[in-house]
């Protein structure tokens, strides 16, 4: 992994040393000098292996545009994406589940057409663009929240439900696809017939066993999340490793670039182990149900 | 009698049986009318609705000179005006009509999405093919690959991509491209696999069929509706990630018109010219939402779609 974003990332055309003196009109000499300062010309193989080495330190490099270590302005960036993506993922899960429910349960009927019908738009509209409407109607028209920044925890709300939205609809879709096979089972008859009650088949036998799907797809989600943070925090003018990692590409700053996209793919790596585990716990489900009776 | 046949085509397609004798009578121009009436009756009004949007789409991007009221790269006076009777969804800053510009702008978006599509199942199929097919060292190798490629989100996957090509059309559709080679590849491999299982491939070996014919005669037909499925499924992802790309500023050439970028610019503008930006997002988000359509269509139809379904999934959750 650490291989190939190196590599990728060295056939990049362009000098960045002469990128970095571009503005400050540097003679021949100065690019030389600055080549040699930043290790470009020492071979390939030296950079990836001095890159490694410093890599097991937890040492990202130095960034070109800042002249600061990357890794602490990732680590300084972090905690607002994962702020951000985390708000998202428990949007998507407080307003997806229970439309899928609801979906499922009046399958074919108006209550189902409209949530199916909501999620449909809800997949198909860039983030980017629910942004920007949510922009229009609730920052600049109401006035409820500002359009852009920090300060407050007000000025999460937009981002967060334009990052959500999208994963929402398609939990809820997925939810009711799954759920709708689950009750279709003869087991839920079964269970039924002994007399459970509804709301305890639906949430004891049912929604156990149909919410694997959706939890496999959070996990995939979480790559969605990080990938729609980069164009939700240019738009709401966020700072976040999104945003920081749009502004280096612009700056062919290679270090920052590097670090930042070995980062999302360890988060994204972790984040997928955590659901794996989270799957882990509840596949069992069969094996426990039978054997506590 | 060809006008019967061609009938006889759709009806199968949607499942009704034909009927009426006098299909013959029907003139040529009534029959897409009554096409477009069976598949209302059959696929609901939403469905109707995306499929005549996706008609409009292409319509436009194909004779998009003359469709289009007014020039999308023309400047003028009027600027900044609000949707009104000449102007129909409003003009920029530069007084050029939006309209136009989202009418062109179906060329470059319809284009992008197709081209990575074909180039993303052409590499993606081609990589799980080899590592299906292979054997087991070969499999083990490319699929590593492929689960490294996978570690990162597709968007991003892509923004390296056009960052090592540099800024371009075709830099963004070979980014896309690549940034869906590896489902491509994933699907095909399970799939070669279980194939490869089957009797009939070792029938074929035993009567002396060269590797090559069997992938390409016995393998690939058993997994190209499937194929199929995400492929149309992928488009509207592709489209979704060429705005995107093209909305942060990577391979864009400002006076052409394009979905992404006017909607970046109209950004600006957002206080005094609303339009400006929510059109051409209306544009990109009916667009998806139209071929996302099409994709369920396409499930729907194929045998085992079903199966396809659950992967596609894949593109709707990570952008």
């Amino acid at each position: 992994m650490s291989l190939l974003v190196f590599l990728i990332l060295h056939l990049i055309p362009g000098d960045p040393a002469q990128a970095i003196l571009f503005q400050v009109g540097a003679t021949a000499e100065d690019v030389a000098s600055m080549r040699e300062r930043l290790g470009l010309e020492d071979p390939l193989w030296d950079q990836y292996l001095s890159y490694l080495g410093g890599l097991l330190q937890g040492d990202l490099g130095t960034s070109f545009l800042y002249k600061q270590p990357v890794s602490e302005k990732v680590i300084g960036l972090l905690p607002h994406t994962l702020l951000l993506g985390g708000g998202a993922l428990g949007l998507a899960l407080l307003v997806g589940i229970p439309a899928g429910i609801t979906a499922a349960l009046f399958r074919d009927r108006f209550l189902d057409k409209l949530v199916t019908g909501i999620a449909v738009t809800g997949v198909a509209f860039p983030a980017f663009w629910l942004g920007l409407l949510l922009t229009k109607y609730f920052a600049l028209e109401l006035g409820w929240f500002p359009s852009l920044g920090t300060g407050s925890l007000k000025a999460l709300v937009l981002p967060i439900v334009s990052l959500g939205w999208p994963l929402a609809a398609i939990l809820s879709r997925l939810l009711r696809e799954s759920l709708t096979e689950v009750l279709r089972s003869p087991y839920l008859i079964s269970a039924r017939s002994r007399g459970y009650s509804g709301i305890r088949v639906l949430f004891r036998h049912s929604l156990r066993s149909a919410i694997g799907p959706v939890v496999s797809m959070v996990g995939l989600q979480f790559g969605g999340v990080i990938a729609g943070a980069v164009a939700i925090e240019v738009i709401f003018g966020r700072p976040g490793v999104g945003s920081y990692l749009v502004e280096s590409m612009r700056a062919k700053d290679i270090p920052a670039v590097q670090g930042i996209i070995l980062t999302i793919g360890v988060v994204y790596l972790l984040a997928n182990l955590l659901v794996d585990l989270g799957r882990a716990g509840l596949e069992p489900r069969v094996r426990d149900e039978w054997s506590s009776r | 009698m060809n006008g019967g046949e061609a009938e006889g085509h759709a009806n199968g397609s949607f499942g009704s049986g034909g009927r009426g004798a006098s299909r013959e009578l029907v003139p040529l121009v009534l029959r897409p009318l009554a096409w477009m009436a069976r598949f209302f009756q059959h696929q609901g009004l939403m469905r109707s609705l995306m499929m005549f949007v996706l008609f409009a789409v292409v319509t436009c991007a194909i004779f998009a000179e003359l469709i289009a009221p007014f020039s999308p790269t023309d400047i003028g006076y009027d600027i900044l005006r609000s949707p009104n009777r000449k102007y129909l969804l409003g003009t920029d800053q530069l007084g050029r009509d939006v309209m136009s510009r989202i009418i062109f702008g179906a060329r470059p978006a319809l284009l992008t999405a197709g081209a990575s599509v074909l180039a993303g199942v052409v590499l993606g199929v081609t990589v799980g093919l080899v590592a299906g097919y292979g054997g087991r060292w070969v499999g083990a190798v490319v699929m590593r690959a492929v689960d490294v490629m996978l570690a990162l989100p597709g968007l991003v996957m892509a923004m390296v991509v056009v960052v090592i090509l540099g800024n371009g059309a075709l830099s963004i559709v070979l980014a896309i491209a690549l940034a869906q080679v590896p489902i491509f590849a994933r699907m095909v491999y399970g799939e070669t696999l279980s194939v490869k299982r089957r009797a009939f491939i070792d029938a074929a070996r035993v009567v002396g069929c060269s590797n090559l014919r069997i992938v390409g005669v016995h393998i690939l037909p058993n997994i190209a509706s499937q194929v199929a499925v995400l492929a149309t499924a992928a488009l509207g992802w592709s489209i979704l990630v060429a705005a995107t790309l093209n909305f942060l500023g990577f391979g864009f050439s400002p006076p052409d018109a394009s979905w992404g970028v006017d909607l970046q610019f109209g950004r600006q503008w957002i206080y005094q010219a609303w339009w400006l930006s929510v059109m051409p997002g209306a544009a990109i988000a009916l667009t998806i939402m139209a071929s996302n359509l099409l994709g369920d269509l396409v499930a729907d139809y194929v045998a085992g779609g079903a199966r396809a379904n659950e992967r596609k999934i894949r593109f709707d959750g990570t952008i």
